[in-house]
């Protein structure tokens, strides 16, 4: 546990009167709050930072303690047994904001030094909605595929949740109520899951189409034929026209990626020739293509 | 917050009481083109889909002293700042496809 230099992290020195505080907060706070720079972790932690540092610094008894134990955090509880036999009273009233304000937004070293959450000390009884919590799911292109459920642990809650086919690499979705708890009676938080979804090794995704790419030998790309490839549907028999060049790419209608939240519809299917050149040819074969490539075309 | 016939509405004097803001603050709002409130006899309603931004705007008015004309810029700005974050994922996206020969 490290010793947070509140003064510094407001941008002020020791000296700074109440009006520096708010005036510093004030201004640090509309810089990094989570409203104003969403889905932003480091405005996030900035701002639980700057908050904690004007929860302490502008409330006169938390800016008396921490002045004279911040740097020795230890010595905290013996300046509470002392702190018993005087009568304590304060009508302070906490200005803090309550955009993410809820319990387990304070450092440890604050919670050694004062005990708890902020929203312990006594202020009025403000309803806080809790804060959102965040959360990263990986999944691979063929769970995308399918529409299927999924029970994820959050805050030590099982949560069961329906992914629906077709759901984007970077998508990110929302389940009301699933974030931290409110305060006071206030609602509980969003759980906001972003999925990322790892390429398939032979498929590539890009939308709702999937790319992929079939090797030809080259007789069947001369003379055309039929050869078999895997799709996330199955196996599926193509036909090959005849002179196919390689690097050609034909399309399958409706077998692509199915489209989120738009059951029964899918996107196509490229599928990008690759011819492969025989090789370890016996003299024969080589004075035949030998005599191939001297006729004429 | 006590909510009416339907689960869906808020009450908008019944809100502003049990937030300690003032009425005239959801007028603005309502005013600037913000949120959107709905009036059966006679009395305002807000539709709970609302009530996340609302507070958002509360928070940015009253919390961060950001006026009328400055949620409405940050909230035009946030906007596009959604779009953009969805054309970055479709750019990053079609990106992985280019990563590996195909």
């Amino acid at each position: 546990m490290n010793f947070l230099d509140y003064y510094k992290i407001l941008g002020l020195d020791k000296t700074a009167t109440p009006k520096d505080i708010k005036s510093a907060y004030r201004k640090l706070a509309r810089k990094y709050h989570p409203d104003l720079n969403p889905n932003d972790k480091d405005a996030k932690r900035n701002f639980q930072q700057i908050n904690e540092a004007n929860e302490v610094l502008s409330d006169p008894e938390k800016r008396k303690k921490y002045d004279q134990y911040g740097n020795d955090w230890k010595h905290a509880e013996e300046f509470e047994k002392a702190k018993q036999y005087q009568q304590q009273s304060s009508d302070y009233q906490r200005p803090g904001y309550s955009g993410t304000q809820a319990e387990g937004d304070f450092s440890e070293f604050f919670e050694s030094l004062f005990g708890g959450s902020a929203g312990s000390s006594g202020n009025r009884q403000v309803k806080y909605r809790g804060h959102d919590f965040n959360a990263e799911l990986h999944l691979d292109l063929l769970d995308a595929y399918k529409t299927h459920r999924q029970t994820l642990t959050v805050n030590r809650k099982n949560i069961r949740i329906t992914i629906p086919a077709g759901i984007e690499n970077g998508q990110t979705i929302k389940i009301p109520g699933h974030g931290g708890h409110g305060v006071n009676g206030g609602p509980n938080g969003d759980l906001y899951i972003t999925f990322s979804v790892a390429n398939h090794p032979d498929i590539k995704r890009l939308g709702n189409d999937l790319y992929t790419k079939a090797d030809l030998d080259l007789y069947k790309a001369v003379l055309g034929g039929e050869i078999t490839i895997d799709t996330l549907k199955g196996k599926v028999k193509l036909k090959v026209k005849p002179e196919t060049q390689n690097g050609s790419r034909i399309k399958l209608k409706g077998m692509g990626f199915p489209v989120y939240k738009n059951e029964g519809h899918f996107g196509d299917l490229y599928v990008t020739y690759t011819i492969k050149i025989p090789t370890d040819l016996t003299e024969k074969q080589k004075e035949l293509f030998k005599e191939l490539s001297e006729s004429e075309f | 917050m006590r909510t009416m016939q339907t689960e869906y509405l808020i009450a908008v004097d019944e809100f502003c009481a049990n937030n300690n803001i003032e009425i005239s603050f959801i007028s603005s709002l309502e005013q600037n083109g913000l949120i959107e409130v709905i009036t059966i006899q006679e009395t305002g309603f807000i539709g709970a889909g609302q009530l996340q931004q609302l507070e958002k705007f509360i928070r940015l008015y009253y919390e961060l002293d950001i006026n009328l004309e400055g949620i409405e810029t940050i909230t035009h700005l946030l906007r596009r700042i959604d779009l953009m974050q969805d054309e970055i994922i479709l750019l990053k996206n079609k990106l992985r496809l280019y990563e590996t020969e195909l």
